[in-house]
This record gives structure tokens, C-alpha cells and sequence, in this order.
């Protein structure tokens, strides 16, 4: 324990700048995930225990879309849709086979795929780490923000977070697919009923759900290593999130996400041994006080 | 228990038990298969068949104890591995750092993990189905992260190295391979029977009530948290007696006994067996180690093939081993008793 660092950390600007910047983006990539998982149980009604692997795929998608292209964006639209085809395929030829079941056939069913896609990602990219590395357009010094460092590519992660959340906040309340969406969720039978084939609403919603984690995961890419297995504790932290701020809520999700990057980056100071701990503590303490988390509707 | 004792009547007449048995019929079963066991490897001289029923010991006893959640309570533990990693490590370190007897690191092991298990079973047995599994799982997930960080206690990813000491106790040496061999074929017997015990008790039949409708159960007067909890601490210790089992047979502990995969294997196990018979769990073990030693020989993908012998039991049969087995045998006895009639 040390917490004569933490405090002294809070005593100067550009150490609060510093770690707040890095508790953000931590946070930003956990809501990407988190949303994704929260939007698939809202909607499906399932906990999609692969999501993780999710994540690893668009970091790994990014990686080689990075280094055939040479080009930032096409990377990032890689991991994003490539993820998303293979949440498709996944959704449509796996998970719809186990819609209804019980609790324990959905999550062995995903367990086998986490298994599967770790040892896919070790056959096809070889189990040593991997890092992508800077791309040149983000290889510019630093801007300094009341002393604090913050580097732009940190800028544009949490920007592109940020209007994922908006994006999917006002599409979800106010376009029609939208509230098509919040239907489905609601009473699949009426909707299906009245006309929409929900088997393809499903489908999406789960695309979507993975192509977030993969745009994650692809933007975590120049800033983390990658490793076969890198999306487990992705998925733990992220599940941890939706605890937090209530399963099936977007902006649960944000303010979850958010609380656990500062509690990560702050502890990480004071508690570096007890980072991991702290996370946990928080999530017992809210689970304690709040069992249905911050915004969650009545489901725990 | 009072509350438990008073509607046992009621629960007993819906049992499923056709003849009524005698109650010593567990013990016998429990004497005969221990005498098999034991007199095994004088009949095969191969030396990996101790070892093998050593590890199906730790496991199974792990696996069958997470039956009792699963099958019998249906409380879907996806953290029940840290229970195994809390016995390893718990038994190494006393061993390896307080100088005391085995009998009595076993019973302080024991109950580290059961009072460990009451704090985790306060916080996650109100929570349903899913939230149930993810929580256990986080849970898991942090005490391998302590373990992992705590370099000085536990050696950190390294484990526990350096071996671990075993004095004679009761005449039983422990560091005499035949002696490890027989002590575990007893814990693993005795484990089981009593379990056995656990699920045909009057308790064990209000856990199979809250299982199927928690609420009429509460309606009753049944304290449906009051009894998770219980069991939870029962399974958390029958758990970790199959983590002191594997911490003597390796001699040590390592990370990978508290990682989330013993949990998620657990779980596959009573999915392979069955979670509708007691032994079920049991079968299970042995199948999924000889699936293992066999994958782990012939490829380094075990992962792959794990998987994908997991997603055909849960997509294409749909039920475990055993549950075929029972099918089967009702059918039998279905048809014999149409031809008599």
C-alpha cells in the first residue's frame, strides 16, 4: 500500500491530469465492451460469456489491417466489421440454438467458443504477444494540460467512445429501429406478430453488440499488447461494468465503465498490489447497497 | 433446521426412490468401491493408473461437489474452482510455513475456505441464475489475482514452490507413494459418501424444492437463503478437500488450480456425466481427464478440441452420460413391466 502517493498525487495538477487521461481511456474501451454486453442480454436475453474473445479479435483484425493497408482508419473499420460478421455468423449459427434454454447450456455453449477462438487466434497470429504500435498520424508529442500529459490518439479514443454513446442513446430512444429494438426486448412474440422478423433483429443487435467490442478492441490495438486469451479479463471487468450500472442500461454502462477506469488508474497509485481488489470491493459494495446497480431496472 | 424438518413429508412422498433401501446401502457401496480401488494397482502394474485415479480424486471430488450447487440447487457456480485453489494453497502454506500435522492443516484448510465461503455465499446467493455465475466468477478471478500479486506469500505466478513436507502422521506417510495412493481413494470415498448423505437428507430434498420453484418453497417456510448459503459452504469444503488432494499430489500449487478454467471445466464435467444422478459428476471426471491426457498427448490445441467436444454435448446430445444411461434403464424396466401385465 502506498498511499502517500495517491495523496500526493491529488496535490498536483498534472498528476490528476495524467491519471484521469488514462482512467478514461481504460474506462472508454470497458464501455465499448460493456455496451455491446449489456445491449445482447437487454435485447436477447443472454450473457455472452465470448464476448472477451470479441474484443481480441478486433485487436487482432486491426493488427493485420494495419499492416496490409498501412492505413489507421482502415484498421479500425476492420476490427470493427470483422468482428461484427463473425458475431453474425456466431449469433445465427450457435446462439439461436439456444435461445429459451437454461442459463447452464447458454454459457457452456459459450465457454466452448471462448475456448475455441483463443486457440484460433494462437493458430492463426501465434501465441507470443503481439503489439501494433503507434500509428505515424498520432506519432506528435504530447499535449500538456495544466502540466498533466495527454496524447491525442488518447483525445480521439475517448471522442470516438463517446459518440458511440450518443450515437446509440438517441438511436435507441428515437429511431424507428430503435424502438423496433426496445420492442424486442420488451415482448418478442407481440413484435414478431406484428409483422417484423425478429430472428433478424436478433442477429443485428448481436452484430452490433461484437462490432463494438471489436472497434475495442481495435482501438485498444496501439496501446496494448495483444496475447491470445487477452479478452477474459476484458470480459470480467466489463461484466463487473454492467453490475455496476445495471444490466440492460446504456448510460449504466458509461457511468460504470467510467468509475471502474478512475478506480483502476487512482488505485493503481495507492494500491498497486490491490488494483484488481479495489474494482471487486466496489462492485460487493454496490451489489450490497444496490443489487439491480446504478441504473438498472428490476432484473438481478 | 426446523423449518426444513417440518415439510420433509411432504418432499419425500414426490422422491423418486422405487424400493426403499436399507441405510447402511450407501456405506457398502462406499466399503466395496473403496476395496476396489485400493486393490487396482496390484492388478495393473502400470504405473500412471494411481496417479490417474489420484487426479480423478481431486476432481471429482470438486466436480461432484459442484453438483450440489448445479444439479441439486441449480445454483450455477461458474467461481467454484476458487474453492479448489483456496484448499491447494491453503494446505501448501500451512504445511510449508506453520510446521503443524497433516490432520490438522487439513481441518484449519477446511475451514479458511469455509468461512471464505460464507462471506462470498452472503454476497452472491440472493442474485439470480446469470448474475449468480458472474459474480462467483469475479470472485474467482479476484483471489487469483491476489494470488498472483502476492509474491511473498505465494510465489506469485510461479506458485508455490519448493515442495511440501509431509510427517507421518497415524502411521500414514505421505511421501510413500502407496500411502498418497490410499489416502486419497479414502478422502475421495469418504468425500463422496458423505456428500451422498447431503443430497439424500432431508435437506438435501428442500435444495431439490428450491431448485424447482423458490417461491412456493419460501411460501412454505423454508429460509431459501438461509439454505443456499449452507450448501454453498458445503460444496466450498468438499472443493477444497480436492485441493488438498492435488496440492499433495504435485507437491505444491500453482495458479492455473484457482484460474476460472477449473471452474469452467466443473461445469462441463456435470454437463458430460449428468447432473440427474450422484455419480454423474463422477463419470464425468474420468471421461474429461482421459479426453484431456489424450488431446494434451496428440495436439497442443487442446482448447480446440475441448471446445468443440463441449459444443457437441450441449447443441447435439443435449444431456450428460449418465442421463442416458438412466433413460435407458427406465425404458428397460418400462417395457418388462408392460410384457408381465
Amino acid at each position: 500500500m502506498d498511499l502517500d502517493a495517491l495523496i500526493g498525487c491529488f496535490a498536483s495538477s498534472a498528476c490528476v491530469v495524467t491519471q484521469t487521461t488514462s482512467g478514461l481511456i481504460i474506462g472508454m474501451l470497458l464501455f465499448l465492451v460493456a455496451v455491446g454486453l449489456t445491449l445482447i442480454f437487454g435485447v436477447l436475453k443472454i450473457v455472452n460469456f465470448s464476448h472477451g474473445a470479441f474484443y481480441m479479435f478486433g485487436a487482432y483484425f486491426a493488427l493485420t489491417g494495419y499492416q496490409l493497408t498501412g492505413s489507421f482508419t482502415l484498421a479500425m473499420l476492420c476490427g470493427a466489421v470483422g468482428t461484427a460478421v463473425i458475431g453474425l455468423i456466431f449469433e445465427r449459427v450457435f446462439i439461436s440454438r439456444v435461445y429459451g434454454r437454461d442459463v447452464l447450456m447458454q454459457l457452456l455453449v459459450c465457454y466452448a467458443f471462448v475456448l475455441i477462438f483463443d486457440d484460433t487466434v494462437k493458430l492463426i497470429w501465434g501465441p507470443e504477444f503481439k503489439s501494433m504500435g503507434m500509428p505515424d498520424a498520432f506519432r506528435v508529442p504530447p499535449w500538456f494540460i495544466a502540466g498533466g500529459i495527454v496524447p491525442p490518439f488518447y483525445v480521439l479514443l475517448i471522442a470516438v467512445a463517446l459518440a458511440v454513446a450518443a450515437l446509440l442513446g438517441i438511436g435507441l430512444a428515437r429511431s424507428r429501429l430503435g424502438k423496433v429494438i426496445r420492442a424486442a426486448a420488451q415482448n418478442p412474440d407481440m413484435v414478431s406478430s406484428l409483422g417484423i422478423n425478429t430472428a433478424v433483429i436478433y442477429g443485428s443487435v448481436f452484430a452490433l453488440g461484437c462490432g463494438l467490442a471489436g472497434l475495442a478492441g481495435a482501438l485498444a490495438a496501439p496501446v496494448r499488447s495483444m496475447t491470445p486469451g487477452m479478452g477474459f479479463s476484458v470480459l470480467i471487468e466489463s461484466f463487473i461494468v454492467t453490475v455496476i450500472g445495471g444490466m440492460g442500461s446504456i448510460l449504466g454502462a458509461l457511468i460504470g465503465a467510467l468509475l471502474i477506469g478512475l478506480i483502476r488508474s487512482f488505485g493503481s497509485l495507492g494500491f498497486p498490489l490491490f488494483t484488481d481488489g479495489l474494482m471487486y470491493l466496489f462492485m460487493v459494495i454496490i451489489l450490497v447497497a444496490r443489487p439491480t446497480g446504478l441504473f438498472g431496472k428490476d432484473v438481478a | 433446521m426446523s423449518e426444513v424438518r417440518a415439510e420433509t413429508s411432504v418432499v419425500t412422498r414426490s422422491a423418486d426412490s422405487a424400493r426403499p433401501r436399507p441405510w447402511y446401502f450407501d456405506i457398502l457401496i462406499a466399503i466395496v468401491a473403496f476395496a476396489i480401488l485400493v486393490t487396482l494397482p496390484m492388478l495393473f502394474t502400470s504405473k500412471a493408473l494411481p496417479d490417474f485415479v489420484i487426479r480423478c480424486a481431486a476432481f471429482g471430488l470438486f466436480a461432484t461437489s459442484l453438483n450440489l450447487l448445479v444439479g441439486y440447487t441449480g445454483m450455477i457456480s461458474f467461481g467454484h474452482g476458487m474453492f479448489f485453489g483456496l484448499g491447494a494453497y491453503g494446505f501448501g502454506l500451512l504445511m510449508q510455513r506453520a510446521d503443524v500435522s497433516i490432520p490438522t492443516a487439513i481441518v484449519c484448510t477446511l475451514l479458511i475456505s469455509a468461512v471464505a465461503a460464507v462471506v462470498i455465499g452472503a454476497i452472491c446467493v440472493r442474485l439470480k441464475e446469470i448474475y449468480f455465475a458472474f459474480v462467483t466468477l469475479a470472485f474467482q478471478m479476484l483471489i487469483h489475482s491476489v494470488i498472483l500479486s502476492w509474491q511473498p506469500l505465494t510465489g506469485g505466478d510461479q506458485g508455490l514452490r519448493g515442495g511440501i513436507k509431509r510427517p507421518v502422521f497415524w502411521g500414514i506417510d505421505l511421501s510413500n507413494h502407496t500411502h498418497l495412493y490410499i489416502f486419497s481413494c479414502a478422502l475421495l470415498v469418504i468425500g463422496l459418501l458423505l456428500m451422498r448423505q447431503i443430497a439424500q437428507s432431508p435437506f438435501g430434498y428442500t435444495l431439490r424444492m428450491i431448485r424447482d420453484n423458490p417461491v412456493r418453497a419460501s411460501f412454505i417456510g423454508i429460509n431459501v437463503w438461509r439454505a443456499k448459503l449452507t450448501v454453498f459452504v458445503l460444496a466450498a469444503i468438499f472443493a477444497s478437500v480436492g485441493g488438498i488432494i492435488m496440492s499433495l499430489f504435485v507437491s505444491g500449487a500453482y495458479p492455473e488450480f484457482a484460474y476460472w478454467t477449473i471452474s469452467g471445466e466443473g461445469i462441463f464435467i456435470n454437463m458430460l456425466g449428468g447432473v440427474t444422478t450422484f455419480l454423474g459428476p463422477m463419470v464425468g471426471t474420468v471421461l474429461l481427464l482421459i479426453l484431456n491426457d489424450t488431446a494434451t498427448r496428440l495436439t497442443e490445441h487442446y482448447g480446440l478440441v475441448l471446445g468443440v467436444v463441449i459444443l457437441f454435448f450441449a447443441l447435439g446430445l443435449r444431456k450428460g452420460l449418465m442421463d442416458f444411461v438412466v433413460d435407458w434403464l427406465q425404458s428397460r424396466r418400462e417395457s418388462s413391466k408392460g410384457r408381465h401385465s
